[in-house]
């Protein structure tokens, strides 16, 4: 079975991250970067089928040299081989183009199941698994929370949270899969696994030349509106209650 | 997984200097640390010593992530709210290399010093702690790292895992601390623009200051706050030993914010923005109570051997550095002789004893204790003293030597003179 995991670096949602001047960046100096928390459940599911079904892992980023990182962890874990998209002369890209691109890839590579976060947790659009089944015209059922591969059957039951309740769904493979919280328990890589990791070269490849181009941009980044300082009212029951009862009223919370 | 010839536990000043020395010699060495990266969750005051780095790595002022280098330090003591200081301005401290002494932020230092024994060739595996060690007959062969295939072996093992040293308690190498024998110590990162940190300090480009504050700084316990300036930040922080902030039933952030609180203080740090805020320990065993450094294939060294410098130069980075540095020579020796069981090793011990690391911890070690029997130092005379100076200097209708006799009376009614006299002659001979 040939698997594909799709995953992306994102700053650590443990800090506060900065607006970069007037621009619509953020800053990216010296601020940690962890895989996206996602990618790491499609990881791990693609281990679980691998475990089960045989095959091999390749595991693709579309990033830069510093994303080289969270790949190496990939191998770790137990990736059969890491691909590097670089992006260092892509100015502009959006999620269609870095969804062509994934798929041109994942084309010539050959797959059965392609995994994905369901989303990333920094810019948060949640469109790039679809899109590439989109193109690669394939099926796909986003945010699922467990998986029943069927290799000889060529099918898959997935679960889906959906509002109240869970979904089954059944598709055809080859298909594209995002993991949702939940599908399983990512595991931690074992010392050999580390060990070989720090040995391996990262393969690279250089898309600039393919001309895709986005069809969106961010025109202005802000931050939320600060919290209103709380109002703490002091003294001694029953006045206090009085007290509340008035704010909240004036507040129209009551 | 292979066998190593070191296995080192703890990336920081001590395990990362060891795992350099050794893996420029060629051995193969292998360091575990808990954090994410190395100094990811390290901190400490800020100012790095560094004559034992820059042996390590010449000149490395040049590339590493150093903040600034001390030229100014300030020494102050706090009433309620006043002050009084010294201030000392080395020009010649501007220079290389300017006098050892740089304020560095430990998560990038750490990083980049941890780099460099990787170049040399060592490997570091991050985010992986290590639960124990693995002994073959009484001898340490190995440690138990927890991950999957986390038996790993070696040689001989360095324990360089810091204060808080469970590892080597769990050897048997040493009794759990006394709350008498920690400092607990809190820390603030708080920026500021750079151009207000020259202009609040008085620094010309990369110049640095470090103040600290003893006195009402620290409810006038024994102890101290600081504050170190960073290019674009500075380090503010308390640190009093465990034993008294039960007694006086403090904890470790109310005494910091009432340090940042203090008029004096908030002066300098107005307009700034608190980035991070963390916690941490300081050893300050006493020279009597340093743990055992050797065992059968197992060294000790830095925060978990004891070495701090207790008195006003707070230094531990640097006797760290050169702890580590010393184990890694011992290994080598020992490797030629084939001999790790602790008798090889106990050059180790003659190391540290013929260098600045065992006399200044035998000179200094006791300076918190000895201080502790005096506590007066830091809350009665502080305050007496302030008074006095302020009755010298308050403006009003009296003649000068009417007021100066006032105000001397009143130094002498809170203050006898003698006890006094003998007191900070005691202290100037213990601190000093
Ligand atoms: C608030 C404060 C202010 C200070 N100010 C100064 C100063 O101004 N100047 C100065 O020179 N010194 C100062 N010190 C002291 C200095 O920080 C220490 O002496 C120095 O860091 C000791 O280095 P170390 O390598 O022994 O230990 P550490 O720096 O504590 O490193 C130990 C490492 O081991 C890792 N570790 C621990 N246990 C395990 C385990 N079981 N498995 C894997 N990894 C583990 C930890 O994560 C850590 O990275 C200060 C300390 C504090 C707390």
């Amino acid at each position: 079975m040939k698997i594909i995991v799709c995953v992306k670096e994102v700053p650590d949602t443990a800090i506060a991250l900065k607006i970069k001047g007037d621009s619509p960046e953020i800053e990216t100096e010296n601020i940690p970067w962890v895989i996206n928390p996602y990618d790491e459940y499609a990881m791990e599911e693609a281990l679980r089928l691998k475990e089960k079904f045989g095959g091999d892992i390749t595991v693709i980023t579309f990033g830069q040299k510093r994303a080289e990182n969270i790949l190496r962890n990939c191998i770790a874990l137990g990736a059969d081989r890491v691909l590097r998209i670089n992006d260092e002369s892509i100015k502009n890209r959006d999620g269609l183009v870095t969804s062509k691109i994934l798929a041109k890839v994942i084309k010539d590579i050959g797959y059965d199941i392609i995994l994905c976060g369901k989303e990333s947790v920094d810019y948060g659009y949640a469109q790039t698994g679809q899109m590439i089944a989109e193109f690669l015209q394939i099926s796909c059922v986003l945010a699922i929370k467990k998986l029943d591969v069927s290799p000889l059957n060529k099918e898959a039951i997935c679960h889906r949270e959906i509002e109240g309740g869970l979904e089954v769904v059944k598709c055809n493979l080859p298909a594209v899969f995002t993991a949702q919280k939940g599908l399983n328990t990512p595991r931690y890589a074992s010392l050999s696994g580390i060990m070989k990791a720090k040995k391996t070269k990262i393969e690279t490849l250089e898309p600039d030349a393919w001309g895709f181009k986005p069809k969106i941009r961010i025109t202005n980044l802000s931050y939320p509106p600060k919290r209103q300082e709380g109002k703490i009212i002091k003294g001694t029951l029953p006045d206090t209650a009085e007290e509340l009862v008035k704010n909240l009223k004036e507040a129209r919370l009551i | 997984m292979d066998k190593f010839d070191c296995i080192i536990i703890g990336a920081g000043p001590a395990g990362v200097s060891a795992a350099l020395t050794i893996a420029r010699k060629g051995l193969t060495v292998t360091v575990f640390e808990r954090g994410e990266y190395p100094g990811s969750k390290n901190l400490f005051g800020g100012v790095l010593y560094s004559t034992v780095l820059n042996k390590l790595i010449p000149e490395f002022y040049n590339e590493a992530p150093v903040e600034r280098h001390i030229t100014k330090r300030r020494y102050s003591i706090l009433s309620k709210n006043s002050e009084m200081a010294v201030e000392f301005d080395f020009e010649d401290f501007n220079h290389p290399p300017f006098n050892n002494s740089f304020t560095v932020l430990r998560a990038k230092f750490d990083r980049w010093f941890a780099q460099k024994a990787e170049e040399a060739g060592a490997v570091i595996f991050t985010e992986t702690v290590v639960d124990d060690f693995i002994y073959d007959n009484g001898k340490v062969a190995g440690v138990r790292a927890r991950r999957e295939g986390g038996d790993v072996y070696a040689d001989v093992v360095i324990c360089a895992e810091g204060a808080n040293s469970l590892l080597t308690e769990r050897a048997g190498l040493k009794k759990k601390p006394l709350p008498h024998q920690m400092i607990t110590a809190v820390k603030e990162v708080v920026s500021l623009p750079k151009e207000v940190i020259e202009d609040r300090f008085n620094l010309s480009n990369n110049e640095g200051m470090a103040l600290e504050f003893f006195g009402e700084a620290v409810k006038g316990m024994i102890g101290s706050g600081f504050i170190y300036t960073n290019k674009d930040s500075l380090s503010v922080g308390v640190g009093c030993p465990i034993s008294v902030m039960k007694e006086k039933n403090m904890k470790p952030n109310d005494l910091l914010e009432s340090f940042k609180s203090h008029p004096v203080v908030k002066k300098l740090l107005r307009g700034g923005k608190t980035e991070e805020i963390s916690a941490k320990m300081i050893p300050e065993l006493g020279y009597g109570n340093l743990p055992r450094l050797t065992a059968d294939g197992l060294l000790i060294v830095g925060d978990a051997g004891g070495f701090v410098n207790p008195s006003l130069y707070r230094e531990g980075t640097n006797m760290a550095m050169y702890s580590g540095m010393m184990a890694a020579e011992t290994i080598l020796e020992a490797k030629e002789k084939g001999d790790f069981s602790e008798r090889g090793l106990q050059g180790y011990v003659k190391k540290l004893e013929d260098s600045f690391v065992m006399e200044d911890l035998e000179r200094y070690g006791d300076v918190p204790e000895k201080l502790s029997e005096m506590p007066q130092l830091f809350k009665e005379y502080p305050e007496a003293i302030l008074k006095l100076a302020k009755g010298y200097f308050t403006v009003s209708d009296l003649s000068k030597e009417d007021m100066h006799r006032q105000a001397w009376n009143r130094f002498k009614d809170k203050v006898s003179m003698w006890k006094f006299l003998l007191d900070m002659y005691k202290a100037r001979k213990a601190v000093l």
